[in-house]
């Protein structure tokens, strides 16, 4: 009896109808995808994407040139130079991330004691030049004050873990 | 009639079915596999050697790098190995969050490996199927540690930060209508973990649509039933591990057999196969799937009514938090420290073995009482899985090659290393 129930079930490609059913559904329902460059996936205030160096509201930059980040990057990705202003503040004179290096772990925004150096949410970024994947300190603190206002929130929704 | 000679087909290192950078010399008599010379060594970064140079927080990132579909379970094979030579206990929510993220990371590469195998064996809908759901997981991934796939966020003595409290959710649009972006946002109204345990009810359910799709299929079985047989012995003496093992009849779990994490108090079986070939693997993994569903889903459970520290509060192997940093000086000392020059480990050797998804991946470590190891190996189990391919596509087709490597669920990040 069994032989026979067998023979029917693969003679009607039974099983083989039994997927076609199941895709068959799933091509009349709403399409699970996301129509990329307009729509976007939602992102997570923990997310590590392209780097920022923030200000303080009065506008001075935050960087003190403690040169932590620079000391815990796995991957080497940070130079630091600093130097005393003229007004006797030690601030850098150059601050460099080499994206081609970096390989985005976060430790360079956990290791900063007073939040300059952040990673924002911008995850879409290319170049057209080798230069261009230096990051420097002017393209750094022009990204903290494009994104400020993000930042800000995301540092402050994520206090009460860190 | 005319000499028939053997002929070399050069299988890779840019072949699709190839998994990565494999490549594959393979001597053919005709369409008949006679002998297969895996080549590797193209994906290779000397990432234990790096790791000399640096102090031990800092390679964790990289060891995301390994397996780069299972990340979460090399970071904790190696933060186990230094936890192990420092002598350091985790707190418990620590260990559930671990052992949560090892689990969501075995349905990640499972969920790769099955959509993949499928996909070079003929079967394109697994694939589109299958990443469907590792989106959910991927999510889950990010925010909890801000990256979709290398995360870093296991931590020696815990992990970095505790779990969110919210999810991200999607933003209104001009594609859809606001009342199908309420919808799609229903399940993240909750916590991360409302999220998470949300998808353990779907998920069995998408399971049983997976093996709709394949375990009767006749295709699927003609293409693996009976390719690839390892006996048991032969197993063991290859030093498979994980999926590869079980497949063959021997339940050999190291989260059964040397519990890590919070394993021992976990309630899962561990399936086995009987014939050890492709079919009687992917049968396994199957249910692996399903059993971790259920390691979850008890995670969940637990993670919901004990809340706690996620992190040793031993300043010495982990940083204080912010507030401790910003105020005081004893905080700021030990901020600065741990980040430049890290923790010094009594010196020792270590071997910490954790069940990734692939199987038993172990780290070795040296240490000579410096901030950074001596030296480092790492066990992966796909090199010894890759080790045994000649022996199980001998005598195949050549077209049983690519199902071969599907069911060996080769990375090439820890083969090569």
């Amino acid at each position: 009896m069994n032989v026979l129930r067998d023979y029917i079930k693969s003679l009607f490609l039974l099983e083989l109808m039994r997927g076609l059913a199941l895709t068959g559904r799933y091509l009349f329902k709403k399409k699970f995808t996301v129509q990329y460059p307009e729509e976007k996936a939602p992102i997570s205030p923990r997310f590590r994407g392209l780097h920022a160096q923030r200000r303080y509201a009065s506008g001075e930059e935050r960087c003190i040139a403690c040169k932590l980040c620079e000391a815990t990057c796995p991957a080497l990705a940070i130079t630091i130079e600093a130097e005393p202003r003229a007004d006797g503040s030690r601030r850098t004179t150059r601050y460099d991330i080499d994206l081609f290096k970096c390989i985005f772990c976060g430790y360079c925004q956990e290791s900063c004691p007073v939040d300059a150096i952040v990673e924002t949410r911008l995850y879409e970024y290319h170049f057209e030049n080798r230069e261009d994947a230096i990051m420097t300190k002017e393209k750094l603190l022009a990204m903290g004050d494009k994104f400020e206002q993000q930042l800000a929130a995301d540092i402050a929704a994520q206090s009460q873990y860190r | 009639m005319p000499e028939i000679r053997n002929y070399t087909l050069n299988f890779g290192p840019q072949h699709p079915a190839a998994h990565g950078v494999l490549r594959l010399v393979l001597e053919m008599d005709g369409e008949v596999i006679e002998r297969a010379d895996p080549h590797i060594g193209l994906l290779h970064r000397a990432t234990e050697k790096l790791a000399e140079s640096k102090p031990y927080n800092h390679s964790i990132p990289y060891m995301d790098r390994f397996d780069y579909v299972s990340m979460m379970c090399n970071e904790h094979g190696y933060v186990m190995a230094v936890e192990k030579l420092l002598g350091v206990e985790v707190p418990e929510r620590a260990l559930y969050i671990r052992t949560m993220y090892d689990e969501i990371t075995r349905l990640l590469n499972h969920l790769m490996w099955l959509g993949t195998h499928a996909l070079d064996v003929g079967a394109m809908t697994m694939f589109l199927y299958t990443f469907r759901e590792r989106e959910d997981l991927l999510d889950c991934y990010e925010a909890v540690s801000g990256a979709r796939m290398h995360a870093a966020y296991y931590r020696v003595g815990g992990v970095y930060r505790d779990l969110p409290d919210d999810m991200p959710k999607y933003e209104n649009n001009k594609f859809r209508s606001d009342a199908e972006i309420a919808k799609k946002n229903e399940v993240r109204q909750g916590s991360l973990l409302d999220f998470i345990e949300d998808f353990t009810n779907r998920f069995p359910g998408l399971v049983d649509e997976y093996e709709t799709l394949l375990t009767d299929n006749r295709i699927w079985k003609q293409r693996t039933v009976g390719i690839g047989v390892v006996s048991p012995e032969r197993a063991l003496q290859l030093g498979f591990s994980g999926a590869m093992l079980r497949g063959s009849g021997i339940a050999w779990d190291l989260r059964k057999k040397q519990p890590y994490a919070a394993y021992r108090k976990m309630d899962f079986d561990i399936p086995i196969g009987h014939n050890g070939d492709c079919y009687d693997r992917y049968l396994v993994r199957i249910e692996e799937m399903r059993q971790s569903n259920r390691i979850i889903r008890q995670c969940v459970d637990w993670l919901k009514r004990h809340p706690g520290p996620v992190i040793v509060s031993d300043h010495k192997v982990a940083p204080p938090n912010r507030v401790d940093m910003k105020e005081g000086m004893e905080g700021l000392i030990h901020h600065f420290k741990l980040f430049t020059e890290g923790y010094c480990t009594p010196p020792g050797e270590v071997y910490a073995a954790v069940e990734a998804p692939k199987g038993e991946f172990g780290c070795y470590i040296i240490s000579d009482g410096a901030n950074k190891p001596y030296r480092m190996k790492i066990r992966a189990p796909g090199f010894a899985h890759l080790s045994a391919m000649d022996e199980m596509v001998k005598g195949h087709m050549l077209a049983d090659v690519v199902a071969v490597i599907g069911t060996m669920d080769i990375v090439f990040g820890e083969v090569d290393r």
